[in-house]
């Protein structure tokens, strides 16, 4: 094409230059008009040409692949990557921030707890199947000592709560992420080890529609405006009245769906007013402790709720066994980039 | 549980909903209907899941109570009233209770005469659509009444029964064949029925093999009794036997209920196997043990604390008097009317020992009416949201090291013993009681270990670029004090980060050395790095200590080859053990911006040879010692050694180091450049160094 430019419009020895030196020029006056047009006509059907080839698709093709330093942008981009932040504590965080949102400071606490902590204050019996060495996972040579300050792995972040309103007088917003444990055969959904995170309101006044509302809104926060809650009776000892709740299935809206077997819910969480006797608890030990007494049950209520998060992440990402949260196969983690 | 909607509709003759409808309802309030099918006799067979603390409605009868309280209906009595009259007078059957404190009453009946065969009628029927197994009639009778109103009883061949019935304490070592076939030995704590002679059941557990009924039973003796929850549960863990009356009994049974399920099993096995009730129903009752359960004192209840507890209802009138009146009375519980402040004063039902305060009747409102009914409402909150004073710091550790290409990952917090004593301080790592398999005996007392399995195992399966890091807790000290502290570790395999400096077989040790002065540069204080009081884990000369603010809080280096090769690791691993706890207890770094100069900066390199006893720090050191304000930088460009000591000698290694000059002031002169560069090459000359010509 471009041998075909210089061959016809060259400055120098273009042929359009040729012709105009030959005829154009030395046409005498009266063919220099007829002459002209000609030429002209000539000029723009070559400068036509031209244009039309260069703007072809073809060309643009020949022309890239011959430019010697073009680039072939259908390669893949080369980067270092960065770390993938873990499924779990992803989840965690989400959580724990949208709570946050809404006045709840975090809490933590030792994942090794004593007894009084684990499972007394929370008012669980004494012969409470829980505390069974079949369901809690123990520390060694604890017999000789009284059953209250028996170590243990907790088998809920409720302690943290409970260490909370001993240091803190209400009112109290806390929630509580954290590591829990208990003496279960693993499968596919269950390990003995797992992340829950747990919240705690308390003030004067709290009330049962104040946990739905909360919950409510906090389940929008999470999983869409859309969701919808629902509460049921439930039983948990540190708790009275006790809920589940559950939420509108987010993969069908409640139309019921293979995830939610065909329910149209989710079970996501377990919940409830504190009991009274976990106030008593709490307060009994902070006049052991030399403070004052500051969770009187005839002014004094509150909320508290639990929640697993592995279940949550499975659910959102589609993850089939719990267990891969736990083996750090890259081939896993880099899927959460 | 399984329950038939025709067997509770017995009870409700004016229940106006269909079956699917009170699945739903009872599920809503905490009697949960988890599966509906069709049920053999008509109506449907629900499948129950009960919460354990409402034992009472785990029969027909309970949850026909729950049913009338849900929709207002009428609950037929179970009219099983004491009027059963004996056919033929007698003396009441001798029973004396010498556990008082374990057996709070026991019920006794005498029918003589009967023939016992297959249970037909509505036994039959029902038990066909409940899976239930057919025994015998006198044994379907005793199943019949628990399933109709949760009341364990049990029949006994009275002709196997010497004297009267005793109900005490087992004597330790005495032996008992019990219906199962094996045979027990039991201790002193373990409650048993006997008779004058012998022991013939576990009391609450299970009855005894010898005094059976069976084809050949002609008299019965019928039992119905209430026993101490902790004595049952005691008796049935022991012995590992877990049955539906030890179920019940262990949760609290009904202390009214045994003379009405005593007399509806008599009734029943009459109907089944003719016979004549001889004698009384003769009912011991401990009085002391009747004051706490079916005769318990009345409890308050203040209609302003149900509003209190509860808050708003959807329809904004939340609950009123008479609807706290009318569900508690439908559930059995008896209301003396409110006195002016709106107390009531509540006598409690005897099947439902889980109702003792205030707080549990209302719960009992709550459930009743339906918690989907009260509003969603957010409370007010005057507090403040006070962040834990580490959250800053761990934020900063996570978000540098995964822009440094590490992934966050969650291993085991528990290790084997060998690991515990070789990764963590000797002698203090806190061992298990029941641990969940032999490799998880201890709590961890460092994140390495299980680092390095996570290494090992990507490695293992083919995947073998891993840069990981854990931030989670670490255990050390004893089974009597457990200190718990953040830990940190890093593990790092594959191809390194390029760099000049390092030869390919170096070079992951040196990018985790980046990783950690990246890392530790958030934080405020100078950061050194040393090989002293290195643990054992560490291939010999492969790792580094490194401390900040003159502290040592981490090590690094590659993992050494025996516990490479126990671990069958192909590759050359890298692992960081970082004291985070230390680490997120100090101050972030403050940045601190240098005005930027006006004038050029310009760099002079310089090629040198030196023994490797000369390490950069000390030729570093030698240049900064010459205290030239204008040089900003002294950066190794190369370092090259070679193994065949041709170009360098071995023992050797050449460097090409960088020096930058700046002033705020000026612009350098070549003199001045000049002169710097060589003093520069004295003292590196002195330090043993011999430059080399400039390329
Ligand atoms: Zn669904």
């Amino acid at each position: 094409m471009e041998a075909f430019r210089l061959a016809w419009l060259g400055r120098k020895n273009g042929r359009l230059k040729l012709i105009s030196d030959a005829w154009l020029k030395v046409a005498p006056i009266e063919a220099k008009r007829l002459i002209g047009q000609r030429f002209n006509a000539l000029k723009v059907s070559i400068e036509a040409a031209l244009s039309e080839a260069e703007n072809s698709q073809v060309w643009n093709l020949l022309k890239s692949d011959f430019t010697a330093a073009a680039l072939d942008v259908t390669l893949p981009g080369t980067l270092r990557r960065p770390g993938v932040e873990h499924p779990l504590v992803k989840t965690m965080a989400e959580i724990v921030g949208v709570f946050g949102r809404m006045g709840y400071s975090v809490g933590l606490g030792p994942e090794v707890e004593t007894d009084f902590y684990n499972f007394e204050s929370l008012n669980f019996p004494p012969n409470h199947p829980a505390r069974d060495t079949q369901d809690t996972l123990v520390i060694a040579d604890q017999d000789n000592k009284p059953l209250r300050d028996r170590l243990l792995m907790r088998t809920h972040t409720s302690p943290v709560q409970i260490r909370s309103m001993i240091e803190q007088e209400p009112p109290l917003r806390l929630v509580v992420p954290g590591k829990v444990y208990r003496n279960e055969a693993e499968d596919a959904t269950h390990l003995a080890r797992f992340q829950q995170v747990e919240g705690l309101c308390v003030d004067s006044n709290i009330t049962f529609s104040d946990l739905k509302g909360t919950l409510d809104h906090a389940m929008k926060a999470l999983f869409g405006s859309s969701v919808k809650t629902r509460f049921f009776p439930s039983f948990f000892p540190f708790t009275e009245p006790s809920a589940d709740m559950q939420i509108s299935c987010i993969f069908c809206g409640g139309k019921g769906c293979r995830k939610c077997k065909h329910s149209g819910w989710i079970e996501l969480l377990g919940c409830g007013m504190v009991d009274p006797a976990v106030f008593q608890a709490v307060d009994r030990k902070r006049v052991e402790l030399g403070r004052a007494p500051a969770y009187d049950t005839a002014r004094i209520s509150g909320f508290a709720f639990g929640m697993g998060v592995e279940r949550i992440a499975m659910m959102r990402y589609g993850v089939s066994s719990v267990g891969l949260f736990y083996t750090a196969d890259m081939r896993f983690l880099e899927q959460f980039a | 549980m399984n329950l038939l909607t025709q067997w509770i509709r017995s009870y409700l003759p004016t229940l106006p909903v269909s079956d699917r409808q009170l699945a739903e309802d009872l599920t809503l309030r905490g009697i949960a209907v988890e599966g509906e099918f069709p049920a053999g006799c008509g109506g449907a067979r629900f499948e129950m899941d009960i919460t354990t603390n409402r034992v009472d409605a785990m029969n027909h009868y309970g949850v026909a109570r729950e049913t009338a309280a849900i929709y207002d209906v009428p609950l037929q009595p179970l009219a099983l009233g004491e009027e059963l009259a004996a056919s033929r007078p007698g003396e009441g059957f001798p029973v004396r209770i010498d556990a008082p404190d374990l057996c709070g009453r026991f019920t006794a009946r005498v029918i003589r005469g009967v023939k016992v065969g297959p249970a037909t009628g509505d036994i039959a029927t029902y038990f066909a659509a409940l899976g239930q197994k057919p025994i015998s009639a006198p044994v379907d009778a005793t199943n019949f009444g628990w399933l109709a109103m949760g009341q364990p009883t049990h029949v006994f061949d009275l002709d196997k029964v010497q004297g009267g019935i005793v109900v005490r304490r087992a004597v330790a070592g005495e032996t008992l064949h019990l219906l199962d076939g094996t045979e027990r030995t039991l201790v002193a704590d373990d409650l048993v029925i006997a008779d004058e002679a012998k022991a013939l059941g576990l009391a609450g557990v299970m009855g005894g093999y010898e005094s059976r009924v069976t084809e050949a039973t002609t008299n019965i003796l019928v039992e119905a009794a209430w026993f101490d929850p902790a004595a049952i549960r005691a008796s049935s863990r022991r012995h590992g036997l877990h049955t539906d009356a030890s179920h019940r009994f262990e949760r609290g049974a009904d202390f009214a209920a045994a003379p009405a399920a005593n007399n509806l099993v008599t009734r029943l096995v009459v109907a089944q196997c003719g016979g004549e009730v001889v004698g009384p129903l003769v009912d011991v009752v401990v009085s002391e043990t009747a004051a706490q359960t079916a005769a318990r004192a009345p409890i308050q209840l203040a209609v302003s604390e149900v509003a209190r507890h509860l808050g708003t209802t959807l329809d904004g009138k939340g609950i009123a008097a008479d609807v706290i009146e009318r569900f508690l009375t439908a559930l059995g519980c008896k209301l003396l009317s409110a006195d002016e402040a709106g107390v009531y004063h509540v006598t409690l039902p005897s099947w439902r020992l889980d109702l003792a305060r205030e707080i549990d009747l209302i719960e009992e409102v709550a459930r009743v009416y339906g918690y989907n009914k009260f509003a969603d409402t957010l409370p007010s909150f005057t507090g403040i949201v006070v962040e834990l004073p580490h959250m800053e710091a761990e934020r900063a550790v996570r978000s540098t090291l995964l822009a440094l290409g590490y992934s966050e990952a969650v291993s085991s917090t528990f290790a084997s013993a060998e690991e515990a004593e070789m990764f963590g301080p000797a002698g203090q790592s806190v061992a298990m009681g029941n641990p969940l398999s032999a490799e998880a005996g201890r709590l961890r007392p460092s994140l390495v270990p299980g680092m390095a399995s996570m290494l090992a195992g990507n490695l293992h399966r083919d995947v073998n670029e891993v840069r990981l890091f854990e931030l989670g807790t670490v255990f050390t000290g004893s089974t009597a004090q457990v200190d718990e502290a953040t830990a940190l570790a890093l593990g790092l395999t594959g191809k390194a980060v390029a760099g000049t400096l390092a030869s390919a077989n170096d070079a992951l040790f040196y990018e985790m050395k980046g990783v950690l002065e990246a890392l530790l540069a958030k934080f405020a204080g100078a950061v050194t790095f040393d090989a002293e009081h290195l643990p054992t884990w560490f291939e010999p000369g492969r790792g580094a200590r490194v401390l900040l603010a003159g502290e040592a809080v981490a090590w690094f280096g590659e993992l050494s080859d025996a516990e490479a090769a126990r671990r069958k690791l192909r590759q050359t691993c890298v692992l960081a053990d970082v004291r985070a706890a230390m680490l997120l207890a100090r101050p972030l770094r403050q940045p601190a911006v240098c005005e930027l100069s006006r004038f050029q900066a310009v760099v002079r390199d310089l090629s040198f040879l030196f023994p490797d006893s000369v390490r950069w720090e000390a030729i570093a050191g030698a240049l900064q010692g010459l205290a030239i304000p204008e040089m900003l930088q002294v950066l190794p460009l190369e370092v090259f050694r070679d193994p065949k000591g041709k170009a360098v000698a071995v023992g050797q290694h050449s460097m090409l180091l960088r020096m930058r000059f700046q002033s705020d002031e000026r612009t350098l002169t070549d003199e001045e450049l000049t002169g710097w560069a060589a003093r520069a090459t004295t003292a590196l000359t002195v330090l043993g160094g011999t430059q080399r010509a400039p390329e």
